[in-house]
């Protein structure tokens, strides 16, 4: 199964310090092991919900709005797909992650069966 | 510390063996992904411990290894040389002199980390086969003296060629499964994915190994649009496009390229996924590059000649070059024995026959396809095509 990880950010965080040289290389080591075990299919950065945008449906109309979105508490900074076995696979990867902050969810991917 | 690393590593392989022969009796740990993001590192340390323990002796060692347990340097030392242990659990595991069954299972159970009552539903037979086939696997690797041990030279060739037979044989078997009851059959296509992925990153300068990847990349893509509203199955020209995955295309995609850098000539899996690239890159079939196909069944038939890749070339001429010269060669293997009992044959002369717009026979052709295939909803399919010849 597939599932999205989500790296949610509070608004202060959105624009944080840079990560120091040993947190970013124990990201990266994190992040070798869960390529090498085949875990990974795709994972990106988000840039800050200021330069982001935001198109409201109503009807027929279709609004666009300008970042950042003030009214929201929670932002997505980060994302991974994950191919797991379990759910439970995806928590044991997730709790080795080298994070000393934030929250992560991890949603699976609704799919045709089996893929 | 550093000079107990050979130590270190010496029985990090211990442990390694030690879960291939244990697992099967006392279970795979509860979560396999754990396992290979280096539960055995842990299981190494322990082994250490334990040992330093039973002995009674040697307590600097002792203090060494719990010293050892807290530095990140034996962390990155292990884990170094985990690769290089999960790759000769690999090796051993889809070792030549086991049968196809037998490392399919060992494979299944010692690195996908599936049960035996898992592996037993996903090949439809009772679980104490499987079991069986497990406790014969390591009764031969043990009788035949397998040692843990990454190959090198010309064995090594021939060792990965096994390994990527395993891993192919896994993905078809979910692959070819159309019944979409049981959930663990196309579970199988993902297992295998996965170990074509590790064993990628294990390999990284292994061009099959990449062209294996690419290929069953390309063809999970299409899994979404392989089958119909009602279970039947949609040939590759019928499926919609857009239902393949693009995800899973573009990595094949990648994958191949990764393979036109290491190789040349391609090998047959790269082939084949070069082949499946033509149809992925192609957003309908009047785009697909059928001359290349065409180019690209001549080379496989010249590393893999067989009556079937000779059918499957002889339908991308009837595409590339139009279906009268298309059926010069389909027609060249009516006489072929291997393909007398074969559906796929009559079913190619009838759609080439159609398009010719000799309908009685294509109708023909159809109808004895349809009497050669097991397969109830191929059956199905082949008879309706029959009928819409006879329509008109």
């Amino acid at each position: 199964m597939r599932v999205l990880v989500l790296a949610k950010e509070s608004e202060r965080s959105e624009q944080p310090t840079p990560p120091t040289e040993e947190a970013m290389a124990a990201y990266q080591k994190f992040n070798a092991e869960l390529v090498k075990s085949g875990v990974v299919l795709a994972a990106g950065r988000l840039h800050p919900s200021a330069q982001g945008k935001r198109v409201r449906f109503e009807g027929k109309t279709r609004t666009v709005l300008d970042g950042p979105f003030t009214e929201t508490k929670e932002f997505v900074g980060g994302y991974w797909l994950w191919q797991v076995r379990s759910m439970d696979e995806a928590l044991e990867w997730l709790k080795r992650a080298p994070f000393d902050g934030g929250t992560f969810e991890v949603r699976e991917v609704a799919e045709h069966e089996g893929m | 510390m550093v000079g107990d690393i050979g130590t270190a590593e010496e029985l990090a392989q211990d442990a390694l063996v030690a879960a291939l022969e244990q697992w099967p009796t006392s279970g795979v740990p509860a979560k396999p992904g754990a396992w290979l993001m280096g539960t055995a590192k842990h299981r190494a340390l322990d082994l250490i411990r334990r040992r330093a323990t039973l002995a009674r002796k040697h307590e600097e060692i002792a203090r060494e290894v719990e010293r050892m347990g807290t530095t990140v340097d034996l962390d990155a030392s292990i884990d170094e040389h985990m690769g290089d242990d999960l790759l000769g659990l690999i090796f051993m595991a889809c070792h030549p002199v086991l049968s196809n069954d037998a490392r399919v299972a060992l494979t299944l159970r010692v690195l996908g980390g599936l049960t035996t009552a898992e592996i037993a539903r996903a090949f439809l037979v009772p679980e104490s086969t499987i079991a069986q086939r497990i406790v014969r696997a390591k009764r031969t690797l043990a009788e035949e003296h397998v040692r843990f041990e990454i190959p090198t030279g010309p064995e090594r060739t021939a060792r990965i060629e096994s390994v990527l037979e395993v891993i192919y044989l896994i993905f078809n078997e979910g692959y070819a499964a159309t019944a979409g009851e049981d959930w663990l059959r196309p579970a199988l296509c993902e297992e295998a994915l996965r170990l074509g992925r590790i064993l990628a990153e294990l390999t990284p300068t292994e061009s099959e190994v990449f062209g294996l990847v690419a290929l069953i990349e390309i063809q999970a893509s299409r899994l979404p649009a392989r089958l119909g509203p009602s279970g039947e199955p949609v040939l590759l020209i019928d499926q919609d496009r857009a239902r393949w995955d693009r995800l899973l295309i573009r990595r094949g995609l990648a994958a191949l390229e990764r393979v036109e850098r290491l190789a040349s000539p391609l090998g047959p899996y790269a082939l084949q996924a070069a082949i499946a690239a033509c149809h992925a890159r192609a957003s309908t079939v009047a785009e697909t590059d059928w001359r290349r196909i065409v180019a690209l069944y001549d080379a496989f038939a010249e590393i893999a000649r067989s009556p079937v890749v000779e059918l499957n070339r002889a339908v991308a001429v009837g595409m590339a070059f139009g279906p009268a010269a298309g059926l010069r060669f389909v027609d060249a293997l009516v006489a072929e024995p291997a393909l007398r009992e074969y559906h796929l044959l009559p079913a190619a002369r009838g759609d080439l026959l159609r398009k010719l717009g000799r309908r009685a026979e294509a109708r023909a052709e159809f109808e004895r396809a349809a009497s050669l295939t097991d397969n109830a909803r191929e059956r199905d399919l082949l008879k309706r095509r029959a009928a819409e010849c006879a329509a008109g």
